[in-house]
């Protein structure tokens, strides 16, 4: 016979949604459980290696899906340990999208003006920075360099890395070695774990069951800490109430395998996905038209020659986030790394039959130092829709490590095609002019499109037939549920969402302290920044009823 | 005396090579290799370790490696006999495909609607990665042992305690103008 344990609430997943509420609720004097599926892993294990089994590939995960591939985090910290940590806040027209519903997307109660106290608590803790020019690495300069030839703008990006830190070794995908990167690992979890919050890796829940008395009983399993497709224990645990943050591939398959325990889900949960309208593009430079026509040298003599060297973006072109354009049509532009293997298998070459494999791929990779890529976030169509839940986790795990298959089915709509159509002719014209570069995207025949920032699967609105949670963040239809993470956000943001999810969930923290409360958890709202910074926690003090 | 499981392998291996050397080709290793079809110079997936890769438990395809090879063979005879080629019967039939051919049928293999196209993308990705980022050795080592991929590339070195760091990183200078509406947090409006 086996015991089920009992906490306050139980947070499920240790990214942006799950730390965050980890932190504000045991800094109020709540008992918590953090249950992430991932490992645990701290700088020092942040290894430089791409070999099978290196953090590389313990730490996130890559999720084909039915015309939609996944990348996610898959550790303590979440999305914040394997993201490039670029944190600009959405634009404001943002917020005033309809999608294809008919009417605003977002909660009446939201809007840019009033997430902004939220986005300045999040700057706070982390923090985020202003990057300078001076230390923009090669990359973003080239990138900065031909939209400025081609008549452009383009911005250093926010960011939550110390750049005095930051060797520019571009391996933060693996977890950053010098904890340059502001992960979770440096601000909301070790000050959760201060006030007594407890974090369990390589816990994979599977369902929950609601109990009589109205709390929860969440069934999990314990995931090997090597070859992930093997399931040791399992285990139940009560919580007064569960704070839902698996990320937008998994929260909602974890609400379906609940359904028959839970009750009839909202007809929004798993479906509405977005992709964040992205897209890549890799151009591959002409390294003496770089320095004729861009005038850049680098003090060795090289013009680039530099695609390795860096901290993933850095530049952002914002030209086309113009509330006045049409729906669809908006988009930013950023220079990107991605690193090899997933990085390169899917560029094409120009004019190249076959475009994506055989000798002209060769002969691509010889230039590799002389990439470019250059990523569009757009508005999609939220046109993703879970099928079935597999048996156990999100997807069935293909891999030791990293590679699975999902259920997810995407198909991009006219609309969502439109942008990205508009966005690959900006992306040419920009890098072809003058004869910089050549430039292809990425292809979608192989593993679908593909997303490093999914969202909106399980998320806020006020209409209930189209949101699966109120603009509390609260379950419909299911008191005591909480999501607050990527897939919490109505809808694409055209800009990297980690900000915008990060500050949703700061928002959502009050209401959620005022529920466990009515559950009879002693707990209080009102933790000052992990760091004792209090000027975040001042400017939101009269919002909290 | 081979045995009947070491010609299989062999065999096995053989179409592997073949497959292989069609994502990212590389120079025969002898004027009897039949697996690399030698369109390109220095090494290609191969030599990239390429067979080390698929083999490794850790990849997840290994188990499926003698199903795929039938498949794929399968598949080449279909396409000989479809556009007229006469294959080597000393040849596994892909092997027994000139490299325009195995190329052709890789496409549809993996172009978007054909059944099993996941599998056979698997098998490129694999393949690729071989290559490009040899996930079957530790980096240092795989540069070290001038891993004909990485080196091809031009994947810069480490520093000797086995990490990347680039002190030198910036041209140092303003190069665009900012967005007019960005705001006082280094935002879009």
């Amino acid at each position: 016979m086996t015991t089920t344990e009992s906490t306050d609430v139980l947070v499920i997943g240790s990214g942006f949604g799950g730390a965050i509420a980890a932190y504000h609720l045991a800094a109020g004097g709540a008992q918590v459980k953090v249950f992430e599926r991932g490992p645990w892993l701290k700088a020092d294990d942040f290894e430089h290696d791409f070999k099978l089994g290196a953090s590389y590939t313990r730490v996130f995960d890559f999720v084909i899906g039915d015309g939609m591939s996944v990348l996610g985090g898959n550790c303590v910290g979440g999305g914040s340990v394997v993201y490039f940590a670029t944190m600009p806040r959405a634009p404001r027209f943002v917020f005033e999208r309809h999608g294809s519903i008919g009417r605003r997307m977002w909660p009446a109660a939201i809007s840019r003006d009033t997430l902004e106290p939220w986005y300045d608590r999040v700057a706070e803790a982390l923090p985020v920075t202003q990057q300078t020019w001076d230390r923009v690495p090669y990359a973003g300069g080239l990138f900065a360099a031909a939209c400025h030839h081609a008549g452009r703008t383009a911005n250093p990006a926010p960011s939550a890395i110390d750049v005095d830190m930051c060797t520019n070794c571009n391996w933060m995908m693996a977890g950053c070695r010098f904890d340059a990167k502001r992960s979770l690992l440096l601000n909301y979890l070790p000050a959760a774990l201060a006030h007594g919050a407890e974090i369990r890796p390589l816990h994979e829940v599977q369902h929950l069951v609601r109990n009589a008395d109205g709390s929860y009983r969440v069934h999990y399993r314990v995931v090997d800490e090597e070859d992930y497709r093997i399931l040791h224990g399992e285990g139940t645990i009560d919580a007064k109430i569960v704070v839902l943050a698996a990320g937008a591939g998994a929260t909602p398959v974890i609400l379906q395998r609940s359904e028959p325990h839970l009750g009839r889900m909202p007809h929004a949960v798993g479906r509405y996905f977005s992709g964040n309208g992205e897209r890549l593009n890799t151009a591959v430079f002409d390294e003496d038209r770089v320095r004729e026509v861009l005038k850049l040298s680098r003090p060795d003599g090289r013009a680039y020659e530099a695609y390795q060297i860096g901290r993933g973006p850095t530049v952002a072109s914002w030209d086309r986030l113009d509330g006045a354009l049409p729906e669809f049509e908006r988009y930013s532009l950023e220079q990107l790394y991605f690193p090899p293997a997933l990085g390169t298998i899917l560029a094409q070459v120009p004019d190249a039959s076959p475009s994506w494999f055989g000798r002209e791929k060769k002969e691509m990779l010889r230039r590799w130092q002389s990439w470019l890529t250059i990523f569009t976030m757009s508005e999609d169509d939220n046109e993703g829709v879970f099928g079935p839940p597999p048996e156990t986790g999100n997807a069935h795990r293909f891999s030791q490590q990293m590679l699975g298959h999902g259920p997810l089915r995407y198909r991009p709509t006219e609309n969502t095609r439109r942008g990205w159509s508009l966005a690959d002719a900006d992306v040419k014209d920009i890098l072809e002019r003058d004869g910089l570069s050549r430039v292809m995207p990425w292809t979608n025949d192989l593993v679908g499109a593909y997303t490093v920032h999914p969202l909106a699967s399980c998320r806020i609105g006020d209409d209930p037939a189209t949101s699966a949670l109120d603009d509390r963040h609260e379950l419909r239809g299911h008191p005591g549920i909480f999501v607050t993470d990527g897939s919490a956000v109505p809808g694409a943001l055209t800009v990297n969402p980690a900000s915008t999810i990060a500050a949703l969930a700061e928002r959502a923290m009050p209401g959620i302290v005022r529920a466990a409360r009515d559950r009879g958890v002693a707990v209080t709202y009102g933790a000052p920044s992990p760091d004792g910074e209090t000027a975040g926690r001042r400017a939101v003090a009269h919002l909290r009823s | 005396m081979e045995s009947d499981e070491a010609a299989e392998h062999r065999v096995r291996t053989m179409v592997l090579e073949a497959f292989a050397d069609t994502i990212i080709p590389g120079e025969k290793r002898g004027p009897d290799d039949a697996a690399i079809a030698g369109v390109d110079v220095g090494g290609g997936a191969v030599a990239g370790g390429a067979i080390e890769l698929l083999e490794d438990p850790a990849g997840g395809l290994a188990p499926a490696l003698d199903t795929i090879c039938v498949e794929l063979d399968e598949y080449a005879r279909e396409h000989a006999a479809a556009t007229g080629l006469d294959l080597d019967p000393d040849l596994p039939p892909f092997v027994g495909l000139p490299f325009e051919a195995r190329t052709a049928l890789v496409e549809k293999l993996t172009s978007p609607d054909h059944p099993d196209k996941q599998m056979w993308v698997g098998l490129a990705l694999f393949c690729n990665m071989a290559f490009d980022s040899a996930p079957h050795m530790h980096t240092v080592d795989a540069l070290a042992s001038g891993h004909p991929g990485l080196l091809a590339m031009g994947y810069e070195s480490p520093e000797p305690d086995g990490l990347w760091r680039f002190p030198t990183f910036s041209y140092g200078r303003q190069l665009a103008d900012p967005h007019p509406s960005t705001t006082a947090t280094g935002s879009p409006a």
